[in-house]
């Protein structure tokens, strides 16, 4: 076992993909000499020159619409968007043609497209550049949807979007690049639509991604004290989601709350209590509580930043109140 | 038309029996999609239905000058460039019908025509949406060092959209081996290019000059010249010189869509239009085809039509479940 952040995981996907692969090169804006917004890609251009680790012009709709031309004709391409409010920009190329182009061709064509991007909040970034906006891509048939929250999560899952012959956006959390884990010695690739338990419990089950797998961690070891055992488990994948693994957690529990970054009203954690309660209604002894962002932009000012989005008290706070339910 | 400075002329000239073909596969086109509407108008088409009358020779003239590997992609107005890329009519009007023998199994429609072993990656139905795609395909063949082409068609409505900019942008600064055909006909749906464009239809080499790409203007009604230029820009592209935008002028003969009363046009105009500025007729009397000659390979062409009408009808109904087949592909895409 190694140990890298969560940054390098995504790097060492990437390059052993491209290492091992013609079919694999990457576009991107300042991915190349700069390494990228984040610096992921760091080092990647020495290794492999212009022609598969491309700087492109700042073109949203290009860059998504060229990966998808080029994914069809044979490559793996992984495209980047720097940051995931700017895949608003190219939502036509995702929504109507990376989604529906097998399905249009009568299963003629694949997309086998990687889309990387990356937010979040805890830089005061202000309303532009730190959204989560996994929801709305769910939402599409065609689309996967991965949040990766671990170092070996991240590489796993990454190698598996490159090889699924599917459209995959693939959400990264910025607070996360510089956390370290445990990965194996080589790539172990995780199939997508699986969850993973990250702390068995037996009172309350908190599905959660990207960074609040984190806080609701932190949020199982301060209920600890109390007496308190939360299970916690991340989707990874959110489509196509795991519910059998969740509602198997749930069964066993019998509470469950959803905690995202993202703002709770249309949230993905919505779609996650709908499908929990469908399957564990009778074993159910709460009503399922979603913890997320409160419904506002974005705001600068740190305290106000903090203020909007969730931490790990709010996900004990809403245990808490599944647990005070008779 | 103007030739692209510095390259060698290509095989630019049609041999007559090429030309006779490529004469007969016009009316084809026009006699199917004259076909298509009077099914639509019957109530026998589902969907949304565009036709391209009047605008033959730009699809025929491109596509006869491509290889076979060279691939398109094409708009909501998309029976011209199908049939002319060489998809039998039969499965062009299977699938108009919905049926499963059509080109992309009932799951596109007129808008969504694929054939992707011919080179069609499929038809459109949002406007300036196959250009960044195209550009993708030339990369890719950039990248594995394949001498072939790609080439978006679209209208003059898409030149004023992002992907439009966004795509010439990136296909001349890297180089990419993309030939854009513009089919000019001067109107963006209802709105003529007079309320859409800055530019005079026959400026629109501006659009390309600003990206410093090369550029060819070329007469969509004349299915000779359309075929002469897409050959040179096939030449230029595919040599590693960079993009090529070809601005043809052509007509729509006829509404944005079948049904459309075409209140923001003078109809007289139209009609003197048609009669004036036909691709068919222009190519019968250049090539000398006698109104007895005429006749016969229009009854054959004809009749033609009417059996892929039999065929589509014959054709069979996908199971409802069926549109669940191929929302995702299943298995891995395996290592090389």
């Amino acid at each position: 076992m190694a140990e890298l952040t969560y940054r390098e995981a995504v790097r060492d996907a990437l390059s052993q993909a491209m290492r091992g692969d013609e079919r694999v090169f990457m576009m991107g804006e300042d991915i190349a000499e700069m390494g990228g917004s984040m610096g992921v890609t760091t080092g990647m251009l020495a290794e492999f020159g212009p022609q598969r680790i491309r700087n492109t012009p700042i073109s949203e709709i290009a860059i998504v619409g060229a990966g998808i031309g080029a994914a069809v004709q044979g490559m793996l391409p992984v495209v980047e968007i720097m940051y995931e409010d700017f895949l608003t920009i190219s939502m036509e190329q995702i929504v109507n043609q990376a989604a529906k182009h097998r399905t249009m061709s009568g299963g003629q064509v694949k997309v086998p497209l990687t889309i990387r991007t990356q937010g979040g909040a805890g830089w005061s970034p202000g309303a532009q550049h730190a959204q989560q906006l996994e929801a709305w891509f769910t939402h599409v048939p065609g689309l996967k949807v991965v949040f990766a929250s671990t170092p070996e999560d991240v590489r796993g899952l990454l190698w598996s979007a490159i090889y699924d012959p599917n459209p995959v956006i693939f959400f990264e959390h910025r607070t996360l690049y510089p956390i370290k884990g445990e990965v194996p010695d080589t790539i172990a690739p995780i199939p997508l639509g699986k969850a993973r338990v990250h702390r068995e419990g037996g009172d309350c089950t908190v599905v959660a991604t990207g960074r609040l797998v984190h806080e609701a961690l932190k949020a199982a070891e301060l209920a600890e004290k109390d007496g308190i055992s939360i299970e916690v488990v991340d989707p990874r994948t959110l489509s196509p989601l795991d519910a059998d693994a969740l509602v198997a957690s749930v069964r066993k529990t019998t509470r469950c709350v959803t905690a995202h970054e993202a703002v709770v009203q249309g949230g993905f954690g919505a779609e996650l209590a709908a499908v929990i309660q469908h399957g564990a209604f009778d074993y159910l002894d709460a009503p399922i509580e979603r913890v997320g962002a409160k419904f506002a932009p974005l705001a600068f000012a740190p305290v106000m930043e903090e203020f909007i989005v969730p931490h790990a008290s709010d996900v004990l706070d809403a245990v808490k109140k599944t647990l005070a339910r008779a | 038309m103007t030739q692209v400075e510095g390259e060698p002329r290509v095989d630019a000239v049609l041999p007559e029996e090429r030309l006779r073909g490529l004469f007969r596969e016009m009316l084809v086109i026009r006699r199917f999609e004259e076909k298509v509407e009077e099914r639509f108008r019957a109530g026998e088409l589902p969907g949304f239905l565009h036709v391209a009358i009047g605008q033959e020779a730009v699809a025929c003239g491109v596509c006869a000058a491509l290889e076979p590997d060279d691939v398109i992609s094409s708009t909501h107005r998309a029976h011209a460039h199908t049939i002319a890329k060489g998809t039998h009519i039969n499965a062009v009007m299977a699938e108009m019908y919905g049926k499963k023998e059509g080109c992309s199994g009932g799951y596109g429609g007129s808008m969504h025509l694929y054939d992707v072993a011919r080179g069609n990656m499929g038809a459109n139905a949002v406007v300036g949406a196959g250009l960044p795609m195209m550009a993708g395909a030339a990369l890719a063949f950039t990248l594995k060092g394949e001498p072939r082409v790609a080439v978006p068609f679209f209208g003059d409505g898409a030149t004023n959209t992002g992907a439009f900019h966004e795509s010439m942008n990136l296909a001349q600064l890297w180089k990419l081996p993309v030939v854009f055909v513009l089919e000019n006909n001067g109107w963006a749906e209802s709105t003529p290019a007079s309320q859409q464009l800055p530019l005079a239809v026959e400026d629109m080499h501006h659009r390309a000059l600003a990206y410093g790409m090369h550029h060819l203007e070329v007469d969509g009604q004349d299915v000779e010249a359309v075929f002469a230029a897409t050959r040179e820009a096939r030449a230029h592209a595919v040599s590693g010189k960079g993009p090529v935008f070809m601005n043809v002028r052509t007509f729509r003969f006829t509404g944005h869509y079948v049904g459309d009363p075409q209140v923001y046009r003078d109809k007289a105009e139209a009609r003197e239009l048609a009669e004036t500025h036909d691709p068919i007729e222009r190519l019968r009397v250049r090539l000398g085809v006698s109104d007895e000659d005429f006749e016969r390979l229009d009854a054959e062409v004809q009749a033609e039509v009417d059996a892929s009408v039999d065929f589509a009808k014959a054709g069979t109904d996908p199971a409802p479940e069926d549109a669940l087949r191929w929302v995702y592909a299943d298995g891995t895409m395996e290592r090389s």
